[in-house]
C-alpha cells in the first residue's frame, strides 16, 4: 500500500513521465525542445526520473533568438554538462542571413515569428519526427484546445479542426515521413503546479524569476520592459529602476516584467495566489497582436 | 489535495460554456485582464452583453464566429480541497467523436438539460455514452431555471423523468441540481430564488462528492512501454522495464507472470527516480527489475501469476467510430491496447446501438463516423486484458487506420 500521503502531484508527475516514455517508444528520433524556461526546465526534471539511470533517447535542443537573457543561456549550458545530456543550438540569427529575412523592427523588435522558421529548418536537418514541449493548456485559450500528441503536417502547421481524438491514455504517434508530432506532457498543469512542483523537487532555475532591482522602460501601456541593446530608447521613454522578477522568460525584446518583492519560491507561490492577472497577461506582448495571435501562430508551425 | 477530472456535456443552447465560465468566475479563477478581453468581445458580439461567460472557452476562431464549441476545451481550477480538469465538450451529435475523447479520462459527468424543455435526445445521447464510458458519478444540471420561475414542480418532473429514462443505463451515481448559470444560481452559493433546494450548490457539490475507485477490479497490471539500458562502465548489465501501474499493486518478490508469452518470474527491484522503493500502487511511473533474464518487449504485461487476466486473439467489443470515412469490411486495422500495438481486423458487426434509445439495431455491416457498434475483433497477436466494467485501465484501445495513420475507433472490451 501507498503509505505517502495523496498528492495531485504525483498524478500530474506521473502522467507526464508517462507521455515522455511514450515519445521514446512510438518515435525514431525525438528532441526535447528546451527554452531555459521553467517549464521546460521542469521538463528536463521529469526526463531525468523518467529515464536515469539511461541516458535520454533525446537531445536537447534549444532555437535561440539571439534575444535570449544572458541567464538563460548560462543555466542551459550549465543544465546540460550537469546532466550530461546532448544539446543542440540553432539560432535565428544564421536563418535570417540564409533566408534573408527581414528581422524584427520596430522598438521592441521581436523574433517570436522568425523563430518558426529555425524550429522548422531544425527538424528537416535532425529529421525530428517528435518535439517535446513545455506548453501548458491554461496558457492561452487555443492552446487549451490542443491535444496532448499534436500531430503536424510536413509544414509543421497545425489544423485545429482536424485533431486526432485523444482518448484515455493512449496516445497515436503514427506519423507519416515528413510530419511531425509536437507532444506537451505538462498540458494538465496550470501556473502554480508548475511552481508546486518546482518547490516540492527543489529545482533550482535562472535568477531572473527572482526579486531584483532592473532598470526599465515604463510602457504606455503599464508594462516594465527590460533596456538592452536591441531595445531602441527614446528621449521621451520613461525610465524606471524597480525590483522586478520575470513570471515568464521569453525574449528580453518581448517578455515584460513585474513588480515583485517574491525572492524565494516560496514567496513566488503566495504572490501567484494572490495575484489577479494571468500569466501571459502580465508578461507577453506577443499575445496581444489579436484575440487569435496564438491560433495563428500555431498554424504556421509554432509550438 | 486531490485532483478531480469531470466533463460536461449539453448542447449549444444549454448555457453549458456559461456555467463553466460562471464556475471559473465565481471561484475567482479569472484574471483580470482576461475579464477585460472577454468583456470588449462581449461588447463586440453584443452591444447590450456586458460580459459573455461562454466566450472563456471557445477558444478557436471558428468556435468564437459560429458561437458554438467544436472541439474539447481544457480548463483548469482549483479550490482548497481540490483541483479540477474540465474538459469541456461539445454536445451536437456531430460531435459525438470529440465528446468521447473529453469523457474518457473523466470520473464526473455534468450534463445539462434545459429547464424549459426536459430531457431530450441529446440528454439520452449524452447519458447514454457516459454509460458506456463507465463514468462514476453523473451529475444533471437543470438549467435555465430562471427562465421557469424557479419552478420546483418543473424541476422535479425532469428528475424523476430522468430517472425512469436512466434506469436501462446502470449508472452508479446520479444526482440532480437546478441552476441558472447565467445568473450564478445554486452555483457557488444556494439560490435565494430557488429555497426549497437545501443541497450543494454546485461548486460545494463538485468540492466533497465522493471518487469512487475507478475499477472494480483492482488486480495488479503492468505494461512495459520502454527497456532502460544504459550499457555503461558502470551499469553494464542493467536491464530495466519502464512502464506505468495501470491498476492495483507490485512489491519487490511478488511471483509474476509477462503475457503475453507465459513466463513466470520475480520481481526483483522496483525503482523509482533512482531510488529503489518496497513498492508501486496503481498510477505510479516505475521501473521493474526481473529475477530471471527473459525476453520482454514494449507493450509486455506483467501480472501476479494468480491474478491474470484475459488473454485473447479474439474479443468482443463496443466501439465507437471517429472517422470520417466508413468502415470498409476486411480492412487491416491496428489495435492500440494502452501502448500495445497489434494488427487485427473487425471479423463480425454483432450490432448497432440507437444512441438515442440504447436500443440494439441489426447491423447492415456499415460503420459510419459517430456511429457505436458491438463488434468482434480478430489481431494478429494476442492482447492481455479485462472487461472495461472491471478495470478501465486495462479494457480499453484505439483502432488507427494503418494507411492513413488517423484514430478512427476508441472501444471497450468486454
Amino acid at each position: 500500500m501507498n503509505n505517502k500521503q495523496y498528492d495531485y502531484l504525483d498524478d500530474l508527475e506521473s502522467e507526464a513521465i508517462y507521455i515522455l516514455r511514450e515519445v521514446a517508444g512510438q518515435f525514431e528520433r525525438p528532441a526535447l525542445l528546451f527554452s531555459g524556461g521553467k517549464d521546460s526546465i521542469c521538463l528536463v526534471h521529469l526526463a531525468l526520473k523518467a529515464f536515469k539511470p539511461g541516458k535520454f533517447p533525446f537531445p536537447l535542443v534549444h532555437i535561440d533568438t539571439g534575444h535570449n537573457f544572458e541567464e538563460t543561456i548560462s543555466y542551459r549550458d550549465n543544465l546540460s554538462k550537469n546532466i550530461n545530456e546532448e544539446l543542440i543550438v540553432r539560432k535565428v540569427e544564421d536563418t535570417i542571413i540564409k533566408k534573408k529575412l527581414q528581422d524584427g523592427t520596430g522598438k521592441f523588435p521581436s523574433r517570436n515569428n522568425l523563430q518558426t522558421y529555425t524550429l522548422l529548418d531544425t527538424i528537416e536537418e535532425f529529421e525530428f519526427d517528435a518535439c517535446i514541449g513545455g506548453a501548458r493548456r491554461d496558457e492561452e485559450k487555443a492552446r487549451a484546445k490542443e491535444r496532448i500528441f499534436s500531430v503536424r503536417d510536413e509544414f509543421g502547421q497545425w489544423d485545429p479542426k482536424m485533431q486526432r481524438p485523444e482518448l484515455w491514455n493512449i496516445f497515436n504517434g503514427k506519423i507519416h515521413k515528413g510530419e511531425n508530432v509536437r507532444v506537451f506532457p505538462i498540458s494538465n498543469w496550470t501556473e502554480l503546479d508548475v511552481w508546486n512542483y518546482i518547490k516540492r523537487e527543489n529545482i533550482e532555475l535562472p535568477s531572473i524569476y527572482f526579486a531584483h532591482d532592473r532598470e526599465c522602460i515604463l510602457t504606455e501601456q503599464g508594462q516594465l520592459m527590460n533596456t538592452n541593446k536591441f531595445v531602441k530608447i527614446d528621449p521621451s521613454d520613461k525610465m524606471v529602476i524597480k525590483k522586478v522578477r520575470y513570471r515568464t522568460v521569453g525574449d528580453m525584446t518581448c517578455t515584460a516584467a513585474i513588480e515583485s518583492k517574491a525572492s524565494n519560491v516560496d514567496e513566488i507561490i503566495d504572490e501567484l495566489i494572490k495575484t489577479t492577472i494571468s500569466e501571459r497577461g502580465a508578461t507577453r506582448m506577443d499575445d496581444r497582436m489579436s484575440e487569435a495571435a496564438m491560433e495563428d501562430r500555431k498554424k504556421n508551425g509554432y509550438f | 489535495m486531490e485532483l478531480l477530472r469531470f466533463f460536461t456535456a449539453g448542447n449549444v443552447d444549454d448555457g453549458k460554456s456559461t456555467l463553466i465560465g460562471r464556475l471559473l468566475f465565481e471561484s475567482d479563477s479569472i484574471s483580470t485582464d482576461i475579464i477585460e478581453t472577454l468583456t470588449r468581445q462581449s461588447k463586440l458580439k453584443n452591444a447590450n452583453q456586458s460580459l459573455d461567460l461562454a466566450l472563456l472557452t471557445d477558444g478557436l476562431r471558428a468556435e468564437r464566429e459560429q458561437g458554438i464549441t467544436i472541439d474539447v476545451a481544457y480548463k483548469y481550477f482549483s479550490t482548497k480541497s481540490r483541483k479540477f480538469i474540465i474538459a469541456d465538450t461539445p454536445g451536437h451529435i456531430q460531435y459525438t467523436r470529440n465528446m468521447f475523447t473529453g469523457a474518457s479520462n473523466t470520473s464526473l459527468a455534468i450534463i445539462l438539460i434545459d429547464a424549459r424543455y426536459g430531457i431530450t435526445e441529446q440528454t439520452k445521447r449524452h447519458s447514454i455514452i457516459a454509460s458506456i464510458l463507465n463514468i462514476p458519478n453523473i451529475l444533471v444540471c437543470v438549467n435555465k431555471m430562471d427562465l421557469v420561475e424557479f419552478s420546483e414542480t418543473i424541476f422535479n418532473t425532469i428528475k424523476s423523468d430522468y430517472q425512469s429514462f436512466s434506469k436501462i443505463l446502470e449508472l452508479d451515481n446520479v444526482s440532480f441540481i437546478p441552476t441558472s448559470a447565467l445568473l450564478g444560481d445554486n452555483i457557488t452559493k444556494l439560490s435565494t430564488n430557488m429555497t426549497w433546494y437545501k443541497d450543494k450548490p454546485l461548486l460545494n457539490f463538485l468540492e466533497t462528492v465522493n471518487i469512487h475507485p475507478q475499477n472494480k477490479n483492482e488486480n495488479p497490471r503492468f505494461q512495459v512501454q520502454y527497456i532502460i539500458r544504459p550499457q555503461t562502465k558502470e551499469l553494464p548489465d542493467y536491464r530495466g522495464f519502464a512502464g506505468k501501474v495501470l491498476s492495483g499493486n507490485f512489491h519487490c518478490g511478488q511471483e509474476v507472470e509477462i503475457l503475453p508469452s507465459n513466463q513466470k518470474t520475480t520481481i526483483d527491484k522496483i525503482e523509482f527516480n533512482q531510488q529503489e522503493i518496497p513498492n508501486a500502487s496503481s498510477g505510479s511511473s516505475v521501473i521493474f527489475h526481473l529475477k530471471d533474464d527473459i525476453d520482454i518487449t514494449r507493450g509486455s504485461t506483467i501480472v501476479p501469476i494468480d491474478q491474470l487476466p484475459k488473454t485473447s486473439k479474439e474479443f468482443s467489443a463496443i466501439i465507437c467510430w471517429m472517422d470520417s470515412s466508413e468502415f470498409i469490411t476486411g480492412q487491416k486495422i491496428i489495435v492500440q491496447h494502452n501502448c500495445n500495438r497489434v494488427l487485427g481486423i473487425i471479423k463480425e458487426i454483432q450490432y448497432k446501438i440507437d444512441i438515442h434509445t440504447y436500443d440494439k439495431i441489426p447491423s447492415n455491416g456499415k460503420i459510419k463516423l459517430n456511429d457505436i457498434c458491438k463488434v468482434i475483433i480478430k489481431t494478429a497477436q494476442p492482447i492481455s486484458y479485462d472487461s472495461y466494467a472491471e478495470n478501465k485501465n486495462t479494457g480499453a484501445f484505439i483502432l488507427i487506420n494503418e494507411n492513413t495513420n488517423l484514430t478512427i475507433a476508441a472501444g471497450t472490451l468486454d
